[in-house]
């Protein structure tokens, strides 16, 4: 069996369930690019993550098209990691976070030299965001400043 | 600044198109890995990030070679049936009351000392 395909199986399932049809976001011109100028093991990564993840003492997000962003140090301890969010089943990442936020992974591959560094901060936000127009217009361009702030030299997005 | 994107919606993913992607095909809520083995989280995010290097394309996706498992009715089962997604309430949903009770005293000393959040800086009392 090939990958599950989303888009046909939700929009069956809307239309099931007496929903307008969801409208996905799409981008049929090549996508910008960047070129990568410096090895793997040279660069400052940045993780971007949309799987509702914050740290014990931040405010959870909330879930009706959240747009605000939440910075996690590099240090955290994963044990203080927490999920919060509508759309997916949680049970796996509040055991593990790192399957949505794979920040021990990403530690460990700094201390065996496959990357150089993280950046200072990892990015956060609930991404159950229906308006794609609030997320390109509200959310997107502060994380980018935060980003580009912190130095890094490449930028991982890891979506649920 | 490159960018690669993990995915585990392929068909989404090319929609969106963006410039890098790898594409692992687990059930969503495992983007990165499988919980618990961080071995195999291991191999994947070094098979995802060896693709800031090896695509070249804009809009390339690199296919990771991992399996969730050998039977694969989960594929048949996503959004096959009831809506299940839970009530989305515009209040902030902690995992656990712990947690809210930390976050309204206004957090810990590692928490509250940078905007955080696009719309405050960590009084709860102003979110919103």
């Amino acid at each position: 069996m090939g990958p599950v395909q989303y888009i046909p199986r939700i929009r069956q399932q809307y239309s099931r369930l007496g929903y307008k049809p969801y409208e996905w976001v799409s981008n049929p011109q090549p996508p910008p690019w960047q070129p990568v100028r410096k090895p793997l093991a040279h660069s400052r990564l940045a993780l971007i993550a949309s799987g509702g993840i914050y740290v014990a003492g931040q405010v959870a997000f909330h879930h009706k098209d959240d747009t605000s962003f939440r910075a996690i140090p590099n240090t955290v301890r994963t044990a203080d990691l927490r999920v919060t969010h509508f759309a997916y089943d949680k049970t796996d990442a509040r055991s593990d976070p790192n399957v949505v936020f794979p920040i021990d992974t990403l530690r460990a591959l700094v201390g065996e030299g496959f990357v150089g560094e993280l950046a200072d901060h990892a990015y956060t936000f609930m991404g159950g965001i229906y308006s794609a127009r609030r997320v390109r217009d509200e959310l997107a361009p502060r994380i980018t400043q935060r980003v580009l702030e912190e130095r890094a030299d490449l930028a991982l997005l890891v979506p649920v | 600044m490159p960018t690669l994107c993990m995915t585990s919606a392929l068909d989404i993913t090319r929609s969106v198109n963006p410039p890098r992607a790898a594409f692992l095909d687990y059930p969503l809520g495992h983007t990165t890995g499988k919980p618990h083995q961080p071995q195999l989280q291991r191999q994947i995010m070094r098979a995802a990030l060896e693709a800031f290097e090896s695509l070249t394309a804009p809009g390339s996706v690199k296919l990771l070679p991992f399996v969730w498992s050998a039977d694969e009715t989960w594929k048949l089962q996503a959004f096959s049936g009831q809506d299940e997604r839970t009530k989305r309430l515009d209040t902030p949903q902690y995992q656990s009351e712990q947690d809210r009770i930390l976050a309204e005293k206004g957090g810990t000393r590692e928490t509250n000392h940078c905007p955080s959040c696009a719309q405050w800086h960590g009084d709860p009392a102003r979110a919103r």
